[in-house]
């Protein structure tokens, strides 16, 4: 008899690609569940429109790359990039929001680059910032959360009307982010305490009933997330720890310096896409750093570009914008934080020969 | 007693119940044993008997070569019916020079040499005698151990680190080995610690054997200088710069020895071959082997003389339960799939499993790497597998050899962990070879150019010679008419 001759590990311990998409999806399920019964119909139209375009964009590019389908489009990488997309828009954006981002993130974030694992930015962050740039009024909209089963939920027609019909009243049931609101107040003059009054209450962002992204809202429910996704060992928890770590260390100190300029720590890591950005965002293995030092120094990089961007720079938040800048100082990272070769110092030279007259 | 950690490593499905508890049986003597002339790394050893020679159990039938080699010894007494090519037992399945034995049954031994106290006897001796009884490391790698042993003479080793790991899944003839052997085993140490002069010996077992722990204790209670050694479960405990690592906390230096540290291992299984060469002159002729899978119809332990084929090993075990996905000779993590069970077995080979699809790494085509990082957690050498496959797949084995791809010892842990499936060992070997026949190419092309520059210069010494040479001709031609007219005007 004849067997094909193939080489060792003969064995293997049956993970998957599928099975890591999976899990990160199972990690977000709780907080992406939150924000859609937060958010309503309009919210589930948005992700289900992103998704399916971007999909579409798969099918697309590996069509012209001469890819086999069938595995890449059921791999789950693509929906997760759309889903993760769709978590960091404004919950009522109109569809072609959805639409033009997941394209964008698949075909130009991802497919341009060589397809999975090739790109060297985040698939989501950089349709995000594109979608921001190109369309800042309607990716600044933040609907007041108004609950599935609420008097001021919109029933499922209203959904559609708000997600495909351009809803006329649409103006009068948004506001500002927190992170935009205390930027706007500074601008006049005021100071953090009087713009965080009455409109930021801890708690409450901590569970999530403030107005935000579709599902960056729960910052509680994206922890857990994250923590069962270090348990499950899919990331580690250098990147995660690097970059809360940092935020809160820079909101800190400049919070000491002046509380009056400076919002507090809690602030910073309470709002805005921090905690999604932290556990689902720049763990993207793809587009950070392969050694462990590395990550960590991406992750505390992360960290201390969202609070620059935030403090000082043109836009309330910088989560998007801090991780596609440490994806482009991935390579660099790489070249110069290597892990320790065994029998190697970290430079790559062989160690010094010891003797030990005996062992202990 | 402090152990130390290494980096990674895996936990793979054990599979080692069905056979951990079946007793050694001696396999009945096939009706032929092709005896290859390489079972160790290094030279192969030349065929010394005549076709129709009648040889004896234990009797030379290949005398080592020069070089690094070892004899190898009839496992059984018979009749030498051809000296000739069989299939290897070894990925490329190229052909290997083999001696075939007709068995007369009669397993006579030849005269072996009078029992000594090996205590009593020089290093070097004890060297010489595990030599000429072809003793090689059994854990696999096959290393001639005489060598291993000399290098006591020529640096101090303070600990021998006798290896009972048995990490690889499936097996278990070292684990019955050591429960049914002890004493022999230890013995062995003895007579190795007495040959390297190390003070102590550390035999370490994997926890998932206190069956063969509890033997080894009660047979090394005599001897204090000789310690047990439980292990945590975690492949690859059984990798040498692993294992020396996990007991004596020193790591050797990359392209050291062991001995760097004053530190050796060898193989229960290697010791126990030491025992039986000195204080009873058996050369290596048999191992223990296990044959298992989910395969094999009736797994066992078996006794096997070298040269005897794989299909003779399943054949008395009952055949296949079903057809098997496939054959491997040593372990699942680092064996070798065979082609075909004409195969002999050799001084390394710990076993023979037929493993069904269920078992096996699913053949499906490698997934695009999505860089998720799990090679390099599990690497024990703290390597980023997933940075040389890239440049390899790129063409760019010397950027990979820039990651430390020599330092990998190609343990698998990184493709058994891989979500993509991502054959990252077969990546490795293929950089390995290319960048080995880089490196004799380079070596070659450097010898032509000196061959060459050598003929040049003697060529230009030779006209120059020719030139000086006809020169001197001249003048002397010159001279001798100068003088000629000189006398032709004299007279």
């Amino acid at each position: 008899m004849s067997v094909p001759v193939l080489t060792a590990p003969h064995a293997h311990a049956h993970a998957s690609v599928r099975g890591v998409m999976l899990t990160v999806w199972l990690a977000l399920l709780p907080a992406s569940t939150y924000g859609l019964w937060l958010f309503g119909w309009p919210a589930l139209n948005l992700l289900l429109v992103t998704c399916a375009f971007a999909l579409l964009g798969e099918a697309l590019s590996l069509r012209i790359a001469g890819r086999p389908l069938r595995p890449y489009l059921t791999d789950g990488s693509a929906l997760l990039t759309a889903w993760l997309l769709a978590m960091s828009l404004p919950p009522w954006a109109p569809w072609w929001i959805g639409a033009v981002g997941g394209l964008f993130a698949v075909v130009v974030g991802k497919h341009v680059f060589g397809g999975l694992g090739q790109n060297l930015f985040n698939p989501a962050m950089l349709a995000r910032v594109a979608l921001l740039i190109s369309f800042p009024l309607e990716m600044t909209q933040w609907a007041n959360p108004a609950p599935l089963g609420s008097a001021q939920a919109p029933g499922f027609m209203d959904g559609l009307l708000i997600t495909f019909g351009g809803h006329p009243a649409i103006d009068s049931v948004t506001g500002a982010s927190i992170l935009g609101h205390i930027k706007t107040e500074l601008s006049r003059g005021h100071e953090v305490a009087a713009a965080l009054a009455g409109n930021f209450d801890r708690l409450d962002a901590a569970v999530g009933g403030m107005r935000g992204s579709l599902a960056e809202t729960s910052a509680g429910l994206l922890l857990l997330g994250g923590l069962f996704l270090i348990a499950r060992r899919v990331i580690g928890w250098q990147i995660p720890l690097g970059l809360l770590g940092s935020v809160a260390l820079f909101s800190g100190i400049a919070h000491l310096v002046d509380p009056g300029r400076f919002a507090d720590p809690l602030v910073h890591l309470l709002s805005g896409g921090l905690m999604l950005g932290a556990f689902f965002i720049a763990t993207d293995p793809v587009g950070s750093p392969a050694s462990r030092l590395g990550q960590f120094l991406f992750g505390a990089g992360c960290g201390a570009l969202v609070f620059a961007i935030r403090t000082w720079g043109g836009y309330p938040e910088g989560v998007a914008f801090a991780v596609l800048l440490m994806n482009a100082a991935t390579p660099l990272i790489d070249h110069y934080v290597r892990p320790r070769i065994y029998g190697r110092r970290r430079d790559g030279a062989p160690l010094e020969v010891k003797r030990k007259g005996a062992s202990q | 007693m402090r152990l130390f950690r290494f980096k990674g490593g895996v936990h793979p499905d054990e599979h080692k119940g069905p056979t951990s508890d079946l007793a050694v049986r001696p396999l009945p003597l096939p009706v032929r044993l092709h005896v290859p002339m390489q079972q160790h790394i290094g030279v192969p050893a030349k065929p010394s008997v005549k076709i129709g020679q009648r040889v004896l159990k234990g009797q030379v039938i290949g005398e080592p070569d020069v070089g690094l080699s070892v004899a190898v010894h009839a496992p059984t007494s018979g009749t030498v019916l051809a000296v000739d090519d069989v299939t290897a037992p070894h990925p490329s399945g190229l052909s290997t020079l083999a001696v075939v034995i007709e068995p007369d049954g009669e397993e006579r031994w030849c005269d072996v040499v009078v029992p000594i106290d090996p205590f009593q006897i020089e290093p070097e001796v004890i060297a010489g005698k595990v030599g000429a009884a072809g003793i090689v490391g059994m854990g696999g790698a096959a290393f001639p151990s005489a060598v291993k042993l000399n290098l006591g003479l020529s640096k101090p080793i303070h600990t021998l680190v006798i290896n009972g790991a048995e990490c690889e899944p499936y097996l278990t003839a070292d684990d019955r080995l050591m429960r049914e052997r002890a004493d022999g085993v230890i013995d062995g140490i003895r007579i190795m610690q007495h040959a390297l002069g190390a003070g102590t010996a550390h035999v370490a077992i994997e926890d998932n054997k206190p069956a063969a722990q509890k033997a080894m204790r009660a047979a090394a209670e005599p001897y204090p200088a000789i310690r047990i050694v439980g292990v945590p479960t975690r492949y690859p405990m059984g990798s040498e710069k692993q294992m020396i690592q996990t007991v004596t906390g020193l790591e050797v230096p990359a392209g050291q020895l062991s001995a760097a540290v004053g530190v050796l291992v060898h193989n229960v299984a290697t010791a126990y071959a030491v025992h039986q060469a000195i204080r009873f002159g058996r050369p290596l002729v048999s191992r223990i082997v296990t044959v298992s899978g989910g395969a094999i119809a009736a797994p066992a332990n078996l006794e096997v003389p070298f040269g005897t084929r794989v299909q003779d090993l399943i054949d008395h075990c009952g055949g296949y339960r079903e057809e098997p996905a496939r054959l491997v000779l040593g372990g699942p993590m680092m064996g070798v799939a065979l082609a075909h069970t004409d195969i002999p077995v050799v001084k390394g080979s710990n076993g023979v499993l037929a493993l069904t699809a269920d078992e096996i790494a699913n053949a499906r085509p490698p997934h695009a790497c999505i860089r998720c990082g799990q090679c390099s957690n599990v690497c024990p050498l703290g390597l980023l597998p997933l940075e040389m496959a890239a440049r390899i797949r790129a063409g760019k084995s010397e950027a990979a050899a820039d990651f430390g791809l020599a330092d990998c010892i190609g343990c698998g842990s990184c493709a058994y962990v891989c979500p993509a499936h991502i054959p990252l060992t077969q990546y490795f070997n293929f950089a390995k070879g290319e960048l080995a026949a880089k490196r004799e190419a380079k070596r070659k092309g450097e010898y032509t150019r000196q061959l060459a520059q050598a003929r040049r210069e003697r060529l230009e010494r030779e006209q120059r010679e020719k030139k000086e040479k006809m020169a001197a001709r001249k003048r002397a031609a010159a001279q001798k008419k100068a003088a000629e007219t000189q006398q032709e005007a004299g007279q």
